[in-house]
Order: structure tokens, then sequence, then C-alpha cells
């Protein structure tokens, strides 16, 4: 001992045997709790028979929380649509991807999904929505109900300039003649004298069939919300005796000159419906109308059966390769190696209680991300063994050998594992997707092996210093 | 074992290994799926027996749908890659196959799997400035003989090394193969980023510790003992990690085979040019200056 006496650094190993007893308790019981959150079924069978016994709820069932799978190893449904917010002033964007995320939403529910993701996304300038709807194979069904909720925005009449008159007159003319029309063109020629306004399907409340008391014709009744009944009477006042239109799904559906200002928040839509598209229509917006038109590019489905049996595979692979590390490491590294084999152990158990906990949605490039973790918490493992070994091959007692190795090998963990945490972070934050899951998996991961390497490697081999073990050398390599 | 002393060696192997890419890469290029190019893949299962290739393009050929690549799957699945097709066509070709039951159906935009290749660069090129970074101020200490930034550059080239040398193989690979570069494998060359750049910062922390802790005079000389002294590190993890892919790889489900198949190529490669290059190039820019 006394040969260590003149280094500051390491006063750590003379830990008292309380603190390590104290510390070896607390990460079985958290083991044992992390074991049991993974797997309740054995926690709640036992309390089961103790309450069946005793004859009333003496202890409660465990936190039964299932692992999210991922779309890639449930199956499932994922869409992606584009919002097309050309009429959108920039200030409103999040405010409509808020809108039509909400509306989706509402739409999806009424389908009946469990835990639909629904999630708005900006990638440069476009705005998208990303879909998720786990165990929903049949995506064609999905897509025609989504693609039914209708868009409704009112606009506001303008008049067109003499000028843009002209124009339209000119390109008119050279149509007759015959003419092919540029895009450029058509977009002028079929320019309608009204602009959006923010008044859109995003404040509407609700819709209701109604018939006008003297025509007996349909038609459809619109509330909106406080907010919108607001939007509302401010835009029929600023529009007294011009004309505001109704659009639907980009159409103008009716375009009635304004009276007097309306407050109350209510709006009729005297479209030429006949009774069957009115009762269609109203059903519609009550499930929600769009601030937005968005439409579908991107779709992906995935059946259960290909994720599942791939699933089950793989992570049965995964087991017989960690079962050969741990054999590889015990063989290699004797004691320590088994002491570090029950650390992995714990580690792996932790790790998925923790991803459990959060929850984190585990997918392939997810478990891919894990891998990596394990790989590292066993490098670090590695790390500290060999330069364990060093120490007590020059005969340092064992106490000062754990100490040693630790201290030197903390450097080459730390260095590493925080460069691959800062690529996580990294990552989590700028990429998309599989790569940010990935990212998650990883990061937590290399987070939890450090720990895992330094405190219960560490505990454990501090347990043996000092007993009758420790002059075996052969057991420590 | 004298590693710098034979760096030449190991600087000729590598570099008919990366000229060997470079020509796998120029000649047959990657294969790159629809996540990357846009495009539609189906995947349909028939309870009876499945149609032939032939009489799958006669059916469809009304459709208009450009190149079809038609691969059988096991017994009675067949895999349909097409251009991207919107949902009504999806639809139209489902009922011209016969309604078979569909395992799975992507369709991708081109706009999307653009966007997702320069943010995934964009966030990769990011990460390796930072990690850079991170190595220069980790070693600041042992700013003699090289300077410290040096040491994070000489990662970042050992990591190109590893990267391009597997993507060499998987264009090789691919070329004989019926496989695709899919998205999984962004997330196999992540990881094959993190093992490397892990691997030399271990090495370096020798460097670095040897450089501190003792009185040396040959900075080769420290080079080299410090290589030897983590010669067991490296081949143990590298083992261990190999043992959980190869399983993989062997048992593991179709849809990570590949995947695992590139980290178990990476791995290699990383091993050998963290053993062998990093240290070596090191040298090599000492002596330069």
């Amino acid at each position: 001992m006394g040969m260590f006496t003149d280094n500051k650094e390491k006063s750590t190993y003379k830990v008292g045997r309380r603190k390590v007893y104290w510390t070896l308790l607390s990460i079985f019981l958290i083991g044992i709790l992390a074991a049991f959150l993974n797997y309740p079924t054995v926690w709640n069978k036992g309390v089961d028979l103790l309450n069946d016994k005793v004859g009333f709820t003496v202890m409660p069932h465990f936190l039964d929380k299932p692992f999210k799978l991922g779309l890639d190893l449930q199956g499932g449904t994922h869409l992606v649509y584009e919002a097309d917010l050309s009429d959108i002033d920039p200030e409103d964007y999040t405010d409509s991807m808020q809108g039509v995320r909400d509306v989706i939403e509402r739409r999806v529910n009424l389908f009946g999904v469990a835990e639909p993701v629904i999630q708005v996304n900006k990638v440069g300038s476009h705005h998208r929505l990303i879909v998720e709807l786990a165990g929903v194979k049949d995506a064609h069904q999905a897509i025609e109900m989504i693609g039914q909720t209708p868009f409704l925005d009112f606009r506001e009449e303008i008049e067109l300039s003499q000028e843009e008159l002209d124009e339209q007159q000119s390109i008119f003319e050279k149509y007759q003649e015959g003419i092919e029309l540029t895009e450029e063109e058509m977009i002028i020629l079929t320019k309608e004298p009204f602009s959006p306004t923010t008044l859109t399907g995003r404040y509407l409340k609700g819709a209701e069939l109604q018939f006008d008391q003297q025509t007996y014709q349909a038609q459809v009744s619109l509330e909106f919300d406080s907010e919108g009944s607001k939007l509302f009477e401010d835009l029929t006042r600023k529009n007294i005796n011009k004309r505001i239109a109704i659009y639907l799904d980009g159409e103008v559906v009716s375009a009635p000159t304004v009276q007097e200002a309306i407050s109350g928040g209510k709006a009729q839509i005297t479209g030429n419906f006949s009774m069957e598209e009115a009762k269609e229509l109203v059903q519609r917006l009550n499930a929600g109308a769009l601030p937005v038109p968005i439409h579908l590019i991107n779709q992906q489905t995935i059946g259960a059966s290909l994720g599942s049996i791939s699933l089950e595979r793989s992570l049965k692979a995964g087991i017989f390769g960690f079962i050969a590390i741990l054999l590889f490491i015990i063989f290699y590294y004797r004691l320590p190696g088994l002491i570090a084999s029950l650390a992995l152990i714990i580690y792996i158990v932790l790790i998925l209680a923790i991803f459990k906990l959060i929850p984190v949605t585990l997918t392939l490039s997810g478990i891919a991300g894990l891998i990596l973790s394990i790989g590292m918490a066993v490098d670090a493992n590695i790390l500290i063994f060999e330069r364990f070994k060093e120490e007590f091959k020059s005969g340092k007692s064992l106490g000062g050998s754990i100490d040693e190795g630790f201290r030197r090998a903390w450097p080459a963990i730390r260095d590493g594992n925080i460069s691959t945490i800062i690529t996580c972070v990294i990552l989590f934050i700028f990429a998309t997707g599989l790569v940010k899951g990935f990212a998650l998996t990883l990061g937590i991961g290399v987070l939890v092996s450090m720990l895992s390497a330094i405190v219960v490697t560490k505990t454990f081999l501090q347990w043996f210093i000092g007993r009758r073990v420790e002059e075996w050398k052969k057991l420590w390599g | 074992m004298q590693i710098i002393k034979h760096r030449k060696i190991y600087f000729t192997i590598s570099i008919i290994l990366l000229l060997g890419s470079l020509f796998s890469l120029i000649v047959w290029g990657l294969k790159l799926g629809i996540d990357f190019t846009g495009g539609a893949l189906m995947e349909i299962s028939y309870t009876e027996e499945r149609l032939s290739n032939q009489e799958i393009q006669e059916k469809l050929s009304s459709l208009d749908l450009g190149q079809i690549n038609i691969q059988p799957i096991g017994e009675r699945g067949i895999l349909l890659r097409l251009k991207e097709v919107n949902e009504d066509t999806h639809q139209e070709i489902l009922s011209k196959l016969g309604n078979p039951k569909e395992e799975r159906f992507e369709s991708i935009g081109p706009l999307i799997g653009k966007e997702l290749r320069t943010k995934s660069i964009w966030a990769i090129s990011l990460a390796l400035l930072v990690i850079i970074i991170y190595i220069a101020w980790a070693f600041r200490k042992v700013y003699r003989p090289i300077a410290s930034w040096q040491y994070g550059l000489v990662a970042i080239v050992a990591l190109f090394h590893d990267i391009f040398i597997t993507l060499g193989f998987f264009s090789f690979f691919c070329h004989f193969r019926e496989i695709e570069i899919g998205l999984s494998f962004v997330a196999a060359f992540l990881t094959i980023l993190g093992y490397s750049v892990n691997n030399s910062i271990v090495i370096f922390d020798r460097v670095r510790e040897n450089l501190l802790k003792t009185n040396w005079t040959d900075f080769k000389e420290v080079i080299n003992l410090s290589i030897n002294q983590s010669l067991t590190r490296c081949l143990n993890t590298a083992l261990t990690t190999l043992f959980v892919l190869l399983a993989v790889f062997f048992l593991g489900g179709e849809s990570i085979k590949y995947f695992s198949l590139a980290l178990i190529v990476g791995i290699i490669i990383g091993t050998y040019s963290s053993i062998f290059i990093t240290s070596s190039l090191i040298i090599a820019w000492y002596k330069k200056e």
C-alpha cells in the first residue's frame, strides 16, 4: 500500500466496505426492479398467488408497459403528405400545419387506430405531415379516409386591375385561336377575383344540414369557434356589399354578397347541393376541415409478419452472439470476466427498462444503435481489464491494481464515449427518421454503459478486496 | 511488433484496397434503393402458385409503368420494383395481378430521397468536424511533437479509409448479388464511423499517456510502443463485436442480414486501419514536417 501513497489522485480505492455493500445492494435492487419492468409476468403471477392465499389484495400488479415498436417491427402504414402553403402568410405556417395535424389526428382517431403517430415535419421549404398507423395493413382504406378530409377556406373579393383584365383578355383570344397556352398563361387566365383570407376550416366548430325556408333547397350551415367567429365578423364587416367566396377543396361552392357584418359565428353555404351531397359534406366537415390542401407523396406499408419473423430471428441471433461474448470474456479474463458478464447482463436489463420507460420506439436501426452500445460497453470493460492485468502482473495489490486499471482506462473510455455522444446529439438534431432512431438508442446506451463499466464492474471487483480469493492469482488472469 | 518500420507495406495494402474500391465504385457504382432514388417497391405473395415474370410483365404492360424489376422471393412471394406510382395505380396493379396478399408496399417520391441524402450528409459532416475539434481539445496537452488537431484529422482520414473500402466492397458485392443499398446502410455506416473513431481514440490515448508520463526521445518508438500496448484490446474488442455480428448475419432475419455484413466488413477494415494505418499516418506526417 505504501507504494501508492505518493500519488494524490488515487484515494478512491480505499473505499470503505460499507460503501461497497450499499452500492452493491442498490445495483441489485435497481437491477431487479428493471427486470420486473421488462418482464412483469413473473411478479404478477407471484402476487396473484399471494393475494389469493390471503384473500384480499396485499400487493398490486407491477407496472406493465409494453415496448414501443416501430412500424418496421410491428407492421403498419407510413404516409407522408405535403402541404401546399403557397396561399398562406409565412408567419402563419406553423399555425396552419398545427391545424392540419389536429384535423388529421381527429380523422385518424375516428378510424380507431391505437396510438397513431402524426408529426409535422419541415424540410427546407417543404412542410409535411407524417402519419404512422401501427397495425393498419390496409393502407388503401386509410388513404381514402384521410383523403376525404375537406379543405375549406373563405376568400374575399378583390378588384382585378385593368392591366390584369387586359392580359386575361389577350390570353383568352389566343386560346380561342387555338394556340396552346403556357402554364403561366393558364394561371393568369384562371385567376379568380378572390384572394385568400386567414379564415379556414381550422376554425370550424361544426356543420349542420338545413333547408331553405322557401325553396326547400338543401343548405349547409357552418358554425365557427370563438376565434373563427371573430375572424368571420371582421371579414364580413370589411366586405359589406362585396362578395365572399366559400371554397371547398379549391373550388368555389358559393359566393354570396355580404349585406351586413355577421356576428355570432354562423354562415350558410347555399350551393346547388342535392340532399345527398349536402349530407355527405356535413359529415365530412364535422370530422374537421383542413386549413391548407395536402397531397400524398409517400406511402409505405409493412406487413407485420415480415417484421416480427425478422425481429424474432434477429433477437435470437443477438442473444447467441451475446452469450458468445460472455463466454469469451470469462475464458480470457477469468474472474474479472465473470464479473463483467454480470455487469453486462445488468446493463442490458437496465437499458431495456429505460427504453420501456421513456419510451423509445424500437426500430431495426434503433436495435443497431443498441448493438453498438453493447459493443462499447464490452470495449470499456476490456480496456479496464487490460490495464488492470498490466498493473496486477507488475506486482501491485488487488485494490491498487483495480484502482489504477480504472484510472488509466478512464481517459480512453471518456474520450471514445464523449465523441460518440456528440455524434449522437448532432445526428439526433439534424438527421431524420432512421438515423435519428439510431442516434437515440446509441446515445442512451453509451451513457448507461459508462455508468455500468465505472460503477457496476468496479463495485463488484472491489467486493473481492481483502478476501481470500485475492490471493488466488490465477483467477485474476 | 515492428509496425512503424514496415509502414510502407501497410500503406501499399491500403492503397491497393482504396484503388480497388475506387475502381469498383466507378465501374459498377452503388445500387441505391428506392429510399434514395425514389420509386415504388411492392412485395406480394400468392396463396397458390405465383405468376411467372413474363405473365406479370404482360399483365402490367397496359399501365405504362416503365421498367419493372421482378424478383421472386421464397416459395410464393414476388418483389416488384418500379417507378413511383400513386395510390390509384397501386390499386390497379394489385387487381391486375389477381389481388394477391400484399406484404409490403412503399412508394417514395424522388424528392424525399434527395433530401434525406443531403440532410444525412450535412449531419455527418458536422459530426466529423466536431469530432476533430473534440479530439484536438482532449489531446491539447500533447502538442509536441505534432499538434493535437493533427490527431483529430488522422482519425478522420482513418475513418474515410474504413468507410471508403467498405463502400467499395459493397459496390463489388451488390454487382454480383441482388441487393440494394437501403436506408439501413446509413445506420451501418454510422456505426462503422463511431467504431473507427473510438478505435483511433484508444490508440491516441496510449500515445498521450506515454508522451506525458515517460521521458521519451524517439517519437517513432513511442507510437510503436503505444500500438503494441493497445493490440490485445483492439483484437479482443473486434472479436467480441464480430461474435454478435456473425451470429446476426448467419442466423438473423433477412432485413438485418446485409446490415450486419456491412458492419462485419467495416469492423475488420477498421481494426486493421487502427493498428496499422492510423499510427503510420501520424509518423508519415511527423516526418514530413
